[in-house]
């Protein structure tokens, strides 16, 4: 339902600014973003509190069962998820891919994630993200892949974590890897800060509004390999805004028992009392895969640069 | 500045800006998330979200009901945005099945009135209340207000090509309700309007 308001009678109206764009994942903090394949996914996510969906056509457990190249998923499908629920739907471009975020944005999704979890589209471009009204958020491993995203117009950044391993160690060691050196740049002096920005890749107007506002300048979550109540907890103490979760859910056992959980989790991760009463009786967690037994060639992570 | 504490319902949402806000004016803020949290409080402010997210969360931790209590008992009360539908007695747009609301507020809400994100838009409001320079308003995938009961005051509207004239901030008695996000911009005077409210419902 879109409404014309250009000249409306109360001022100018403007869309598709970066303040609107970094707006609505500052409105998803503090809430958990479901990875859901169908229409029913996506209600089972929406009633157990999930504050948007990720439309995907294979979660991303899948995609490292069954190999081969990943895409964006159907159109079709996201319109019926779409249709479905009423809180937000993103939806995965590959890494580069530009004319599968067109058609994301013509479908009416209201963020882009564009995601290593898929198969890279460019090895040396990710999209330029300011052509886009649609608003998109990027995965990183560490400060200055977050801050190259944002230069090119990311609005929200994520861990990239391990996606589809239900092991939450390499998400913890990128949120690590970002706060810590956040907090190295505060006691940084403008001398350090240049040769800083240099040695981490990142634009230099970017790094200086971090060291002053302490943080990012967009929301961060954390995303891959989060699949537990602790696990989501454990992401929102070491400093994470909200939390993605992908595979953890609908490989889980009971997929609706465990998303409420964590939506529980991510409000209350500071109650060990409420996360333990949470905790229980959850039922099956999804099996996982352990990091260090993975070959080096089936990591995600290492996508994107 | 004055004595008084407000709460923001931290069960999702944009809590932490409106902790800034109330602290840059130098109110005591405190985030609730359980019902004994808002024992003590001048004031409440339900933040931006997802309102059917908060609903769930709300409703798991027995805060629907004390929340209920709170607005009925005319405790100064705003909400921005999720708040807002939050607030209102009448909802349109809810998702399958439907969700809590607070209720209190006499009007009718239409969530997402404004669209998907694509839609969602900054603009320049003239608010009498607040005087000159107009406000600087963002709305994100934002309601608007489509019906008002009696005694409910129209801070500021909208107007699209079509005629069509929407509600985005009314003042109720003790209720305050913005469509929009006073949080995401540097503009203090909304959260000092809020304020008045409760230093002077403090003093009655």
């Amino acid at each position: 339902m879109s409404k014309e308001l250009n000249g409306h009678k109360n001022g100018q109206v403007e869309k598709g600014t970066f303040a609107v764009k970094a707006g609505l994942a500052q409105m998803l903090k503090g809430g958990v973003i479901m990875d859901v394949v169908t229409p029913e996914q996506a209600r089972i996510a929406e009633e157990a509190g999930a504050c948007a969906v990720m439309a995907l056509e294979r979660v991303p457990a899948d995609i490292r069962r069954d190999g081969g190249v990943s895409r964006m998923s159907d159109p079709e499908m996201i319109k019926g998820i779409i249709e479905a629920v009423t809180i937000p739907v993103m939806a995965k471009a590959r890494i580069g891919h530009f004319v599968e975020a067109q058609i994301l944005e013509a479908l009416g999704v209201d963020y882009i994630d564009e995601s290593e979890v898929l198969t890279p589209a460019d090895e040396e471009h990710h999209i330029n993200k300011h052509k886009f009204g649609v608003p998109f958020v990027c995965g990183c491993r560490n400060l200055g892949e977050a801050l190259r995203r944002i230069g090119e117009g990311a609005a929200m950044i994520r861990t990239k974590g391990e996606a589809g391993t239900g092991n939450v160690v390499e998400a913890v060691r990128h949120a690590r890897a970002v706060y810590g050196d956040i907090r190295r740049l505060q006691t940084m002096d403008e001398d350090e800060l240049f040769a800083f920005a240099k040695e981490i890749r990142a634009p230099y107007a970017l790094v200086k509004e971090t060291a002053s506002l302490g943080r990012l300048p967009v929301v961060n979550f954390a995303a891959g390999g989060v699949a537990t109540p602790a696990d989501a907890a454990l992401m929102m103490q070491l400093g994470v805004d909200g939390v993605f979760v992908g595979s953890g859910i609908f490989k889980s056992g009971d997929p609706a028992k465990r998303a409420y959980a964590i939506v529980q989790a991510v409000t209350h991760y500071n109650d060990p009392k409420i996360l333990a009463e949470i905790s229980a009786n959850l039922g099956e967690a999804m099996v996982g895969i352990n990091i260090d037994t993975l070959p080096e060639a089936e990591k995600l992570a290492h996508r994107g640069w | 500045m004055s004595g008084v504490t407000i709460g923001v319902l931290a069960l999702q949402g944009a809590f932490a800006e409106h902790m800034k806000m109330l602290r840059q004016l130098g109110v005591t803020a405190r985030e609730v998330r359980k019902p004994e949290e808002l024992d003590g409080l001048d004031g409440l402010i339900i933040p931006g979200g997802e309102s059917t997210s908060m609903a769930l969360i709300a409703e798991r931790w027995g805060l629907v009901q004390p929340l209920k209590a709170w607005v009925g008992a005319g405790k100064p009360t705003w909400g921005t945005c999720a708040g807002m539908i939050l607030l209102s007695d009448r909802a349109t747009g809810q998702k399958q099945g439907g969700q809590s609301l607070i209720g209190g507020l006499d009007v009718t809400v239409n969530r997402n009135y404004f669209g998907r994100q694509i839609d969602s838009f900054e603009a320049d409001l003239t608010v009498p209340a607040l005087g000159a320079p107009p406000v600087h308003a963002v709305f994100i995938r934002a309601p608007a207000i489509t019906g008002t009961g009696a005694g409910v005051e129209v801070l500021a509207d909208l107007t699209d090509n079509a005629g069509q004239t929407v509600a985005v901030a009314v003042q109720s008695g003790p209720i305050l309700a913005t469509a929009f996000h006073p949080e995401l911009t540097d503009d203090l005077r909304w959260h000092a309007l809020f304020v008045r409210m409760v230093t002077e419902s403090d003093a009655d």
